[in-house]
């Protein structure tokens, strides 16, 4: 048995501990806003965090996490007001929208590191996401203005 | 269109989507009953919506209700792939509703086309051909408001105004809410189509003003937004099918009895092929069910199957390459011709030739296709991302031998279509699993292998090009052969020369002022499925004409802006039919004839917003290219930087567009966006490949797509026509891609002097 603390709440785990946490989260949890892209670590599509960091869901085990506390993006903030996602939804960034979850979860790691990125460290740090509706414009943006948000007094949002 | 507006007096409760918070238990509907008799007119209707399959409704009661909180139920019969169409048909409702946007929901209709119209969400065509039906719906719900509340206060309807959700009668200084008056307006019959009076454009509350977010914003951004793949029903199992790499093959045997062995692995189930054309029909594989979608790909991988690969096994990119040039190298079936090529090109003082390929490309889709059926008592029922909702329905029920009316497709969003979603092939899947599981809810997911694998694939070209320059350089001839797999291949076995839908995509309808002019379209054998991909067969035309054009223009020593707008010439309406293209886009020929001077402006914007002219330094480079496609016009300029050791990078697209009016600007713009980075994927990056039938690539590292690190760092879109609500509506979602290709290559040959060819560009700049 594998114990994991999900958004906030303990649980055990009888899952096969070589299932990807991307089909618990899915399949087994109802989780299913962290998604499918590509099974390899290629697209971003399935990105959480682990202990505070963005890993893909899709490559990392249930037994590599037992243990951990893990975010998923219905976790990122309870009531949908994380700096990133209102800057997401003020700049309507998505198109289809299926790959934002794992492009908010990426960007929310990269301010956590980097409160103040350049498009330089954007580029770096999101080209592992993959957005086929062509986003990338409005992505940089949006990180950019919560980037400053974040700044403000009391705005300061934790992982 | 006209309509019986027959209307049952029943007050029936709408099944709300779970998201929609603070509706009402058993609320109030506007009203649901409804009947549709289409009249016949004594031709049927040749054009736009009206002439689509199933037609247009335009029947409040068919997509409004409004409850008795006042809260609006808009019901989308377009799909969602990420163009923003249940925001977009929402907000011109809304608008001709009066209503405050704040107050409105939307729900997605299932697929039910004697109900809702057509719903086949392709060819760019949701908000050109629904925007009158869907002002017509608002008006004639906000007319039935209005009415219910003169009747209740006993002064005439004239009397009385809706703003903002409410009936004010300003004599008398009362109002009424929306919510107040939805029971009375529902035993109303909706008001005749001729006589509903539309808002006066200068009254538009949302219409063309870029003043709402996205219906599905928060949802997306939250993680609670349901695709295909997301569905969840009690007892589902899931689903993935090993299927026959070579396209025609099927399954000689197999061997299950490891992937039985696996924990979580439910049943094997044998899918049969579709005798050729298999449409959208599934192709030959083994199903493997499980309690899991992990278990379910374990047990595929466990699988042993030997597969009989059929007529294509032989099917290779690099030899059918040749085959392609070589038939682009000979006369082929004739579908332009004017005055005598051959002669003038005799004649010419100068002869230029080029040939230009584009490769097979895949979707690829963020969310592959996924599909949940399940059948019970007789009735199947389907929850998919799928464009064309009747088309999964009408499948659905021929294969599984049940009645249509006992079949339901239920719509969800869909994450990324670009053509790949109007085929239905995996709906079909999940219910043939389904079905030998005894209509176990069955979740099938496409993994990204399958969707690279197995597609419908965008068709490759070879483009041949050929024209006679006169003493000072103009152009005077014009010979143009296009050899492609034709997307009717799918739909008719054999079939090697194009549909006329393809000819009208960029090979006959070239406006170029040259008199002396020849169209050919030699034949080519399809080894695969070929289907549509956003914007379909203007991206091969476009990158060929488009590059030619500039290859032209340096042979002449001149601008290749300059030489692209003499080309197409002065500005004057082109009649389609008179060029060969007998499609136009579905539209009519009156109403959206080829204006040249649309795309001229497009062009000089695009240009004069780049700073064309302007000196750069030392690899750096502009391009340019316009195009038009799907009633639209687009102009692309691109500024490049190739540096010494043949990397590129792309500081700057300009992006020019004429669509029409505009309705939701910011969506038009997200568009034109998303269209500069899919054409740069296809420009730069990606390629489907055949060897011995199978595809080569698998996954996002072999077949590679624009990431953030490549994408242009500024992408800047003009909006160009200005906002003439008489004019009619052009498409959005396609014209954008197929013009930056070209633009891409043009300003790889302004900085280096390297003339791009062949597509994808690769590391065709390393020296």
């Amino acid at each position: 048995m594998v114990q994991l603390v999900i958004n906030g709440k303990k649980i055990d785990v009888g899952a096969e501990r070589d299932m990807p946490l991307l089909w618990l989260l899915r399949d087994e949890l109802g989780l299913t806003g962290t998604k499918f892209g590509c099974g390899q670590a290629l697209c971003g599509a399935c990105t959480i965090h682990l202990n505070g960091v963005a890993v893909r869901s899709c490559q990392t085990t249930v037994g590599d996490a037992d243990g951990a506390t893990i975010t998923t993006i219905e976790g990122l903030a309870e009531d949908g007001m994380h700096p990133l996602q209102v800057a997401w939804r003020a700049l309507n960034v998505p198109q289809c929208g299926y790959c934002q979850s794992g492009q908010i979860m990426q960007a929310a790691a990269l301010l956590k590191e980097t409160p103040n990125p350049t498009d330089d460290q954007i580029n770096q740090v999101m080209s592992g996401n993959i957005c086929r509706c062509g986003t990338y414009p409005r992505i940089r943006a949006a990180i950019k203005d919560a980037a400053k948000n974040m700044k403000g007094p009391g705005k300061g949002a934790s992982l | 269109m006209k309509q019986d507006r027959t209307v049952f007096p029943q007050i029936v409760n709408i099944s709300r989507r779970s998201f929609v918070k603070g509706a009402a238990a058993g609320s109030l509907v506007l009203a649901a009953g409804f009947s549709v008799k289409v009249a016949h007119a004594e031709k049927p209707p040749e054009f736009a919506g009206e002439g689509m399959p199933n037609g247009l409704r335009d029947d409040p009661k068919i997509f409004l209700a409004i409850d008795e909180d006042g809260s609006v139920t808009f019901t989308c019969h377009r799909a969602d792939m990420g163009q923003g169409i249940r925001t977009g048909l929402a907000i011109i409702v809304a608008d001709e509703l009066e209503a405050d946007w704040d107050r409105i929901r939307v729900a997605q209709a299932e697929g039910d086309e004697v109900r809702f119209g057509n719903q086949d969400t392709d060819g760019s065509r949701s908000t050109r051909h629904h925007f009158a039906t869907m002002r017509r719906i608002g008006a004639s719900a906000r007319t039935m408001l209005e009415t219910a509340a003169a009747a209740q206060w006993g002064v005439p309807v004239a009397e009385v105004k809706a703003v903002n959700h409410e009936v004010l009668h300003e004599k008398s200084g009362r109002k009424i809410g929306y919510g107040a008056l939805a029971k009375a307006a529902s035993n109303l019959p909706a008001p005749p189509t001729e006589s509903v009076k539309l808002k006066a454009p200068a009254d538009f509350r949302y219409i063309g003003k870029g003043k709402t977010g996205l219906v599905d914003g928060f949802d997306i951004t939250t993680g609670r937004a349901q695709y295909g793949i997301d569905t969840r029903l009690a007892d589902m199992l899931y689903a993935v099918v090993a299927r026959t790499p070579v396209f025609g093959g099927s399954v000689k045997s197999f061997d299950a009895a490891e992937t039985l062995k696996i924990p979580g692995v439910v049943k094997v189930v044998a899918i049969e092929g579709t005798p050729a054309p298999s449409e959208f029909m599934p192709v030959a594989g083994v199903a493997v069910v499980a309690k899991n979608t992990w278990a379910a790909i374990k047990g595929r991988e466990a699988l042993k199957i030997e597969w009989e690969s059929g007529p294509n096994a032989s099917y290779s990119s690099d030899s059918y390459r040749k085959t392609l040039e070589a038939a682009a190298r000979k006369p082929g079936q004739v579908v332009r011709s004017q005055g005598d090529v051959d002669a003038a090109l005799k004649k010419a003082a100068k002869r230029i030739e080029a040939e230009y390929y584009t490769p097979h490309l895949a979707q690829a889709p963020m969310e592959p296709p996924a599909a949940v059926v399940r059948i019970k008592d007789g009735k199947c029922e389907a929850w998919s991302c799928v464009q064309s909702p009747q088309a999964a329905r009408d499948r659905l029920a021929k294969r599984l031998a049940i009645a249509p009316e006992n079949v339901k497709v239920n719509v969800t969003l869909l994450g990324g279509g670009f053509g790949r979603k109007s085929k239905p092939d995996f709906v079909v899947e999940a219910g043939l699993v389904s079905q030998a599981m005894n209509g176990v809810p069955i979740k099938l997911t496409w993994t990204r292998e399958d969707d690279i694998q197995q597609s419908y694939y965008h068709t490759v070209s070879a483009e041949r090009l050929e024209a006679g320059l006169d003493a000072s350089g103009k152009a005077v001839a014009w010979l143009h052969r296009s050899a492609a797999p034709t997307l009717g291949s799918t739909f008719v076995a054999g079939m090697k020369t194009a549909l006329p839908l393809e000819l009208g995509m960029g090979l006959v309808n070239n406006p170029f002022e040259i008199a002396d002019a020849r169209f050919e379209n030699p034949e080519a054998e399809a080894h695969t499925r070929i289907g549509w991909f956003r914007s379909v067969s203007n991206i091969p035309r476009a990158f060929a004409i488009q590059s030619f054009v500039a290859e032209l223009a340096a042979a002449a020593g001149r601008d290749p802006k300059d030489y692209l707008l003499e080309l197409i010439g002065p500005a004057r309406k082109i009649d389609p039919y008179t060029i060969g293209d007998k499609w136009n886009h579905g539209e009519d020929p009156a109403l959206y004839p080829f204006d040249t001077g649309r795309l001229r402006a497009v062009i000089e914007k695009a240009a004069s917003e780049i700073g064309w002219g302007r000196s750069l330094p030392k690899g750096r480079g502009l391009g340019i290219a316009g195009h038009y496609s799907f009633v639209t016009y687009v102009a692309v300029a691109v500024e490049v930087e190739v540096s010494g050791n043949g990397n590129l990078a792309i500081p700057r697209v300009d992006i020019a567009v004429d669509c029409g009016p505009q309705v939701n600007p910011d969506r038009i713009k997200a568009q034109m966006e998303g269209s500069v980075i899919m054409g740069q994927s296809l420009a730069v990056l990606s390629e489907i490949s055949f060897k011995n039938g199978a595809v080569e690539q698998a996954n996002f590292d072999g077949y590679e797509v624009a990431r953030i690190d490549g994408a242009p760092a500024e992408i800047r879109v003009h909006l160009v026509g200005g906002q003439d609500w008489n004019q009619p509506l052009g498409g959005v979602g396609e014209p954008g891609v197929p013009p930056v290709a070209p633009a891409i290559c043009n300003a790889i040959f302004a900085a280096t002097g390297k003339r791009i060819r062949s597509l994808p560009i690769k590391d065709q700049l390393r020296a």
